[in-house]
């Protein structure tokens, strides 16, 4: 396989000397010390954080499979440690964040209540679109959550008019630009990284790379599979992110965030991780042995990860069994009230289609 | 609590489905994300897996079962603490499908529907221009540049980005002298990279700015078009409202001379085809400036069509401090009696010649030019047609699918028993634009062909 060009001297070079220090920079300070050290209070949040994404998910498949939900419906599940691990490390206040269709979790990491997305999923009027987007188009202005994109890649580039929005303004945000293994051979990606390097625009883009877009495994799709080597071309740094380990992701937020906070324009994170579930509700899994499946959930699983260390940490089995008990009463909470509120006036047909009247 | 398994929905579309194989038998524990059963569905073969933990209890439905419904009960689970074999199975409600709290049509009874459009704006005029008022002749091009400056500089958001807009001071001079004016922040040169740029622009007025994206032809905006129509129309609507998008996407549009097929299209139709766009496409300088104006200022994304043709020609436009103009309106630019000439961009100016040549002949024209093509104005087209009875549609583009052909929808709709001929259309030949010289001639809408089809319904042919 090709590799990024990298200095093949033995000997270390001073940054002075290397002209490709700054490709490498992050990932060598990553690689050094990669794994967050999280207070007991902090490993607790993660897990809750994450376990209530993977109930909600769960249930959400659940709904579907019922015909609550309809369309097409792109669990998260395998992929909490990502989310949590990133949007943890964000300033509320003045970071942003967009994603494509694959958006339950990114929303649920915000802390907004499960209720109104699940509502939205059911598309009922209480739903966070009043009901007329549905699972792929959810926003949160309030949060600074600007989706929830349909169309594969599209994200990308309004991310990088939020990152345009964040320097014009000078208000010391930035924008967490998500896409997918497949969004990254859309073309419209490497049209955003090159303005973004080039006007240093205060932007992390984050390939998850969940190893198949849709049924096609990432080595069927992409001469280069080292994701975080495709912003060599416009001298972006790469960082390569243990996805399944909400530790190394946050370590890898802190490093990449201070980065462009500091005004030195986007860095490309790739984190690498796991779809348990079909690409959408409506996927026959063909692609893939259910044993493949089996062993990432048995080896690599995120939540049981971050379980094992708080259990080393002090925390009881009772304690955690207590927490997912919880976690299962908001999840059925906020189905009950997805399933009871009602579907949107009839009125609200020809509302919000303009903002204006004309 | 026993919980109660029932078929699932595997695709958007299934309403029932085979159970292929059970695999997993009564009594066996099951944790979550075990493989339960086989299903198959009208495509594929899929995996039931189970989401709650718990031991098999009664399996209701048998392998091999044919046609059975989404969200029948086909087994029952025992929780903790519940004995497996102890399950009742529950009594089947033969009305699944729309128990309430629970079906497709949830809540609402159809009788309830009605469908509101919201009401149009009807007492908008344009602005009172004060007796005494001094006109300036301007170009077109320069009474854009003039309009954006103005919005540049009441508005700090407003930027304007695409190519050569700064340092080359514009493909068509449009933005000339802007760069000095307001610097390289306001005034962004991008790479060629239209659908890039058009979604950097889209996501900035997402993000709380004032973005004017300048296409150095429509033409290329092709490449861009996804954000146009996906990104910026749609969001404000997938957001219940809360997504603004207030984003001018400008430049020359329809043919231009001798540059082929590939540089030669007009897009309003397209542009005004879509919920959620507002598209604006004026003729003389006076319009040009007050609807870019009130394109800049509005709230909704504006797809805002010029023409390279008319860059150059000058029109009086007042000398006034803040002259916008309503979006929506069209403009009558001559009154008359006996026939209307509907037509937007470039084709007002042909109209108005023919309206000349027309009254040499003893027929009084009245010509309309709809300035905005989206919301069309629908008022001012049947007014025109109850008053003269007879209507000509002059549109530089392409017959079918035109706003021609919405112009002649709307006459049949509603002004049918004002018509005394049947519409008219005068367009370009549907064909794409030849280079040649004598072709193109052939090919695009001309003074000519509107006055032969003004007489024509007027019966003077």
């Amino acid at each position: 396989m090709a590799k990024a060009p990298r200095s093949k001297k033995t000997a270390p070079k001073s940054p002075a000397e290397d002209s490709e220090f700054a490709l490498h920079s992050l990932q060598d300070a990553f690689e050094q010390d990669s794994r967050f050290k999280a207070s007991k209070e902090q490993l607790l949040d993660f897990y809750k954080q994450m376990l209530l994404i993977r109930r909600f998910e769960e249930r959400a498949g659940q709904l579907y499979g019922l015909g609550l939900i309809g369309g097409f419906c792109h669990l998260y599940i395998g992929q909490e440690a990502v989310a949590i691990g990133l949007q943890s490390a964000l300033d509320g206040d003045k970071d942003s964040v967009i994603t494509g269709y694959r958006d339950h979790g990114h929303m649920l990491a915000y802390g907004i209540d499960p209720k109104v997305i699940m509502a939205e999923l059911t598309g009922r009027e209480a739903g966070i679109s009043k009901g007329k987007g549905g699972s792929m188009h959810m926003f949160s202005t309030e949060h600074k959550f600007y989706g929830g994109h349909g169309i594969v890649g599209a994200q990308v580039s309004l991310g990088g008019g939020l990152a345009l929005a964040h320097q014009y303004n000078d208000d010391g945000g930035f924008c967490l630009a998500y896409f997918g293994d497949g969004a990254a051979n859309q073309g419209q990606v490497y049209e955003t990284m090159n303005m973004a390097a080039l006007w240093k625009l205060p932007i992390v883009f984050v390939v998850e790379n969940n190893q198949y877009a849709m049924g096609t495994a990432v080595g069927r799709s992409s001469a280069e599979t080292e994701f975080h080597r495709r912003g060599t071309a416009f001298r972006i740094p790469g960082m390569d992110v243990n996805g399944m380990d909400v530790l190394e992701v946050r370590q890898a937020a802190e490093i990449a965030f201070k980065h462009v906070r500091e005004g030195k324009g986007p860095v490309l994170m790739e984190c690498n991780t796991y779809r348990y579930r079909g690409h959408s509700m409506s996927d026959p899994a063909k692609y893939r042995t259910r044993e493949e499946v089996q062993d990432i959930r048995e080896h690599k699983d995120p939540i049981e990860a971050i379980k094992k260390v708080l259990l080393e940490n002090g925390s009881t089995e009772d304690e955690l069994k207590a927490i997912d008990k919880e976690i299962r009463k908001t999840v059925t909470e906020a189905a009950d009230f997805a399933e009871s509120s009602p579907e949107p006036e009839p009125g609200e047909l020809y509302t919000d289609v303009l903002v204006g009247e004309y | 609590m026993a919980i109660e398994l029932k078929m699932p929905a595997l695709s958007p579309t299934m309403e029932e489905g085979t159970l292929a194989k059970w695999l997993k038998s009564e009594g066996d524990a099951i944790v979550a994300g075990d493989i339960i059963a086989e299903i198959e569905t009208d495509k594929a073969t899929m995996e039931f897996e189970a989401v709650d933990e718990g031991t098999l209890g009664k399996i209701l439905v048998d392998e091999g079962t044919e046609g059975v419904k989404v969200g029948t009960v086909i087994a029952m689970l025992a929780g903790e603490g519940e004995d497996a074999s102890d399950i009742e199975a529950p009594v089947q409600d033969a009305a699944v499908e729309d128990t309430p709290g629970e079906g497709k049509d949830v809540g609402r009874d159809p009788s309830e529907a009605q469908i509101t459009k919201p009401a149009r704006k009807t007492d908008v005029k344009d602005p009172e221009v004060p007796e005494g008022t001094a006109f300036t002749a301007t170009t077109v091009r320069e009474a854009l540049r003039d309009g954006m400056a103005e919005e540049m500089r009441a508005d700090e958001r407003v930027f304007v980005m695409g190519e050569e807009v700064a340092q080359y001071q514009g493909a068509y001079k449009v933005t000339q002298g802007l760069l000095d004016e307001f610097g390289p922040k306001r005034v962004i040169d991008t790479p060629i990279t239209e659908y890039g740029f058009a979604g950097i622009g889209t996501g900035a007025a997402m993000g709380g700015l004032r973005p004017i994206v300048e296409f150095m032809t429509f033409n290329f905006a092709m490449q861009a078009i996804d954000h146009i129509i996906n990104s910026a129309a749609k969001t404000n609507y997938m957001s219940g409202g809360q997504m603004r998008c207030p984003v001018v996407f400008r430049g020359p549009n329809g043919a231009a001379s001798r540059v082929g097929a590939q540089h030669s299209q007009n897009y309003g139709p397209w542009y005004a085809s879509v919920p959620g766009l507002v598209v604006i496409a004026p003729y003389d300088a006076a319009d040009a400036k007050g609807l870019m104006k009130a394109a800049i200022r509005c709230e909704d994304p504006v797809v805002f069509l010029e023409n390279e043709l008319v860059y150059g020609r000058s029109f009086d436009v007042p000398d006034l401090d803040d002259y916008v103009l309503p979006i929506g309106k069209a403009r009558i630019m001559r009154e008359g009696t006996d026939v209307t000439i509907v037509a937007y961009s470039i084709a007002v100016g042909l109209a108005l010649e023919a309206a000349d040549e027309l009254a040499d002949e003893g027929i009084d024209a009245e010509v309309i030019d709809l300035r905005t093509l989206r919301p069309l104005d629908r008022e001012a087209i049947l007014t025109s047609l109850a008053k003269t009875n007879r209507l000509v549609i002059a549109e530089e583009g392409w017959p079918t699918c035109s706003i021609a052909s919405e112009v002649m929808a709307i006459c049949m709709e509603d002004g049918f028993d004002h018509l005394d001929a049947p519409v008219t259309r005068v367009c370009d030949e549907d064909v794409p634009l030849p280079y040649a010289a004598n072709l193109e001639k052939l090919a695009l809408i001309d003074t000519p062909r509107i006055v032969a089809a003004a007489k024509k319904v007027c019966y003077r042919d």
